[in-house]
């Protein structure tokens, strides 16, 4: 990066502050910094303006809100409640959402914000993993990410306990639940948690600290080492044309860059002001307050707690009890173990990857999904595994608005929950394998030209063109299989990763992850190698 | 005394006259007939003068039955079994003009296919009371409120009918004042509704499945008649459990009707309503909506290159 000027507005503070400060040299470098250019980059940032509009609506929200389960009989805008006996707490919102000015605009616009930020996490994250970003030296920042989609969850799930109307009311009775399943600490661990038996008093104030201050806190640190560690790593690029491990293509930071996530940032903003607007979000004067002897159909947490509701759901009913306890495996097994296996394996997974494939090289350059199979049809497997839980969460809306028996639907996911992911793994992993003789095949023969010829002798053919640069760069981007090492060497003695079970187990694995790969290579001959069943007389160079 | 004596010697002096004793027969005539009038039952004189009428109407409700009803309910309203003495139908004895009136008018009955719930539907002609009649053509109104008239009539005479076939009543049709939604409690309904009714029904009685292929149906919909939801309470159909008034009052079964009632007019001030179910629909449309306006925004924003951008 040589020099440039910078138009006189701009150098005009820089100056400012570089007498003041000296830092136009750490500007100077940093507003040039050069970011790859992709649609999928652009994911990660919907969730940071999203936390962005969650803060500032927030902070107007707890002008209003009272956290507070202090009784008060309700007389208020919402004449349908008049006089029904409520916590302050839901009747501070009833307060916000009828008489304060914008206060339902803006309920609305932190609870679409709360959705697009958890979505777009994962999303994000989707990206990430099926383009092997994750891999050295970023598996930081795919752990920092993890965790604040964890913490994102308790968030939400805290943020939507507080009106204390009785759809958050009976969340918070699962979560009561889910803390007395834990076996030996689960009684003494939520009468803590809500100082004394259920409902309380004290559960709305202590969760509304840790919702607006503790946690958002830690999602705000979180945030802040993430972009500094992506910065200072520089962002992974797609395999384009000019892209290298040394060297990122795309546009400088400065002026296109901050254009384009300025613009982004309102669109964001825009896409939560029209959903705020237009579309109705966690109508809590319908809930009602919260009654523990009351419970509605069609009772869901928000979509990223779907995935627990829809394991407690589909969960047979299994206690065991002995000595006077009761392990309650029904609660126990659905709130740990699905997602215990999502994100354990999604944490583990970079340092498993690299064990197994030996390939402990950083990587700047994204892999695209089919060139890693294995990968892919493991993503597809989760994706699977995670999308069954979540709609198994719906499963009464589901029975209701399609017409299917209940118990159909929780049969179905009972047996999906486990040949699903198998059969998605499988079928990703044949469909990677195509895609990638495919691209065997246009790289040894070029692309169709749509013209046919016809020889001499009456035979047709259809002739091919060497394809363009920038699609050449895309496909050779792939890495084929590097041949394993040899279990033993010259003399005899095995090599020093294969040796013992667990040496064995890599061996078998890393056979597992290359064996069928297809070598996707340029030929100066390559009528022989000719993939995809076409009989080489058929092609035409 | 003086008075009194000459009173009494007017009175017979009076009682000489030749008019007199037809003058006695008369009043007493009169009064005979005064006080016959006073004590006897009315109701049986116009029950005696409409006989005629009452006969025609009770065959109008039993021909309705043996053409609608008979074939699954029995001739006699006894009740149907299959060859292993399950249940194809119940019998009607007893079940009251609330259980008619409610299983007829929603169209649930008779029922098209036995299956796991009955599905609610538009009546048949002959019970249909839902007809248009708002018609420009005087005719064509005329007709429509004939058939209009005509199915009230049937629907009466086949509750009647089906009422007559056993000694107990069983629950009858509820006047209309007692559902008259403006006269409920709102907060004492909705308080009502959330702890007995929203837990199949949903919070704003958008309904929701239940076991078995059964469904709670949904109430939001406006021809779901306050006398529907009363006689649902009181008859318990399908799977509904009976609210009977020990229950629930009639003054706080009025009160859920009156939250039913104002709750599904009122309108959505946050927007659409996403169907009124709670977070699922929300996380559908955070998701295709949300997300996917953004992703088109990120392809829209990455597909604009720089025109010039200086050699760096």
């Amino acid at each position: 990066m040589s020099e440039a000027t910078a138009p006189k507005a701009v150098e005009g503070p820089l100056n400012f502050l570089d007498d003041r400060l000296g830092s136009t040299g750490f500007l100077n470098r940093n507003l040039k910094k050069v970011f790859p250019d992709h649609w999928s980059f652009m994911l990660g940032e919907i969730a940071l303006y999203s936390f962005i509009i969650l803060l500032l609506t927030g902070t107007f929200l707890t002008l209003w809100f009272k956290p507070s389960m202090m009784e008060v009989v309700y007389d208020g805008s919402y004449t349908k409640l008049n006089g029904v006996k409520m916590s302050e707490a839901y009747a501070s919102t009833l307060h916000i959402t009828f008489d304060v000015r914008g206060g339902l605009l803006m309920r609305q616009i932190h609870h679409w914000a709360a959705i697009l930020f958890m979505a777009s996490i994962l999303a994000h994250m989707l990206r990430v993993f099926f383009t092997g970003a994750y891999r050295k030296p970023r598996e930081l920042n795919w752990l920092i990410g993890i965790t604040m989609f964890v913490l994102g969850m308790l968030e939400g799930l805290f943020g939507y306990s507080l009106p204390d109307d009785l759809l958050s009311g009976t969340g918070l009775r699962i979560t009561q639940g889910v803390l007395e399943s834990i076996p030996v600490v689960g009684t003494y661990g939520y009468m803590f948690l809500f100082g004394g038996e259920f409902p309380g008093q004290d559960i709305v104030p202590r969760l509304f600290t840790l919702h607006i201050l503790l946690i958002p806190g830690l999602i705000l640190g979180l945030v802040t080492a993430h972009m500094m560690i992506m910065w200072h790593q520089k962002h992974t690029a797609m395999p384009v044309k000019n892209q290298t491990e040394e060297q990122v293509y795309g546009y400088p930071f400065y002026p296109v860059f901050m254009a384009k996530t300025g613009a982004y940032f309102l669109f964001t903003f825009g896409v939560l002001a029209l959903l705020g607007t237009f579309a109705q979000i966690n109508p809590i004067w319908l809930f009602g307050p919260y009654d523990p002897g009351a419970i509605s159909a069609g009772s869901q947490p928000d979509w990223y707690m779907g995935v627990l509701e829809g394991a407690l759901r589909i969960m047979p009913n299994w206690e065991i009890t002995a000595w006077g306890h009761t392990l309650s495996l029904n609660v126990l097994i659905p709130a740990l173990v699905p997602l215990g296996i999502i994100f354990t394996g999604a944490a583990l997974w970079p340092f498993i990857e690299a064990w197994v494939t030996g390939d402990k090289r950083p990587h700047h350059v994204n892999d695209r999904p089919r060139n890693a199979p294995v990968r892919t049809g493991v993503g597809m497997a989760a994706v699977t595994f995670y999308g069954l839980l979540w709609v198994a969460g719906a499963n009464d809306v589901v029975a209701d608005k399609f017409h299917v028996s209940l118990y159909a639907t929780t049969w179905f996911f009972r047996v999906t929950f486990f040949v699903g992911p198998v059969i998605a793994y499988i079928i990703t992993k044949r469909v990677c394998l195509g895609l990638q003789r495919k691209d065997a095949e246009t790289v040894a023969h070029g692309v169709e030209s749509g013209t046919i010829l016809m020889s001499p002798d009456g035979k047709f053919s259809e002739r091919h063109e060497p394809m363009r640069d920038e699609q050449r760069a895309v496909l050779l981007s792939k890495e084929n299989a590097r041949p394993e090492a040899p279990a033993v060497d010259a003399n005899g003695i095995p090599a020093p990763s294969t040796k013992g079970p667990v040496g064995h187990l890599r061996s078998r694995l890393q056979r597992a992850w290359t064996f069928d790969d297809i070598p996707v290579e340029e030929h100066e001959h390559g009528h022989d190698e000719v993939e995809g069943g076409r009989k080489p007389e058929q092609i035409e160079h | 005394m003086t008075r009194t004596g000459i009173s009494v010697k007017r009175f017979t002096a009076w009682r000489r006259r030749p008019w007199a004793g037809y003058a006695v027969v008369l009043a007493a005539l009169a009064a005979i007939g005064v006080i016959y009038a006073g004590f006897s039952p009315r109701a049986d004189r116009a029950e005696a003068a409409n006989a005629t009428q009452a006969a025609a109407d009770l065959k109008n409700g039993q021909q309705l039955f043996n053409k609608n009803c008979a074939s699954c309910h029995g001739l006699n309203a006894e009740g149907t079994k299959d060859a292993k003495g399950h249940a194809i139908a119940p019998s009607l004895l007893g079940v009251g003009a609330a259980a008619v009136d409610f299983q007829v008018s929603t169209g649930r009955m008779p029922a098209m296919n036995p299956g796991a719930q009955i599905p609610r539907k538009r009546p048949i002609t002959d019970f249909d009371t839902t007809i248009k009649t708002d018609y420009e053509d005087p005719a064509k109104r005329r007709a429509a409120e004939e058939q209009k008239a005509r199915a009230e009539k049937n629907l009466a005479d086949l509750r009647n009918y089906i009422t007559s076939l056993s000694a107990q009543p069983g629950p009858g049709v509820p006047a209309g004042s007692e559902v008259d939604p403006s006269k409920g409690n709102v907060a004492l309904g909705g308080k009502l509704f959330r702890t007995n009714c929203a837990q199949c029904h949903n919070f704003t009685g958008q309904g929701g499945a239940l076991t078995g292929g059964k469904y709670a149906p949904e109430l939001a919909k406006s021809d779901v008649t306050p006398t529907q939801i009363y006689e649902a309470m009181l008859t318990g159909p399908q799977a509904m459990p009976v609210f009977n008034d020990t229950t629930l009052t009639p003054q706080d079964k009025q009160a859920i009707i009156a939250y039913l009632v104002q709750t599904r007019e009122e309108p959505n001030p946050g927007g659409s309503g996403l169907g009124r179910i709670g977070p699922v629909t929300e996380g559908l449309a955070g998701w295709l909506v949300g997300i996917g306006l953004l992703v088109l925004a990120a392809m829209w924003i990455t597909a604009k290159k720089p025109k010039k951008l200086k050699k760096s």
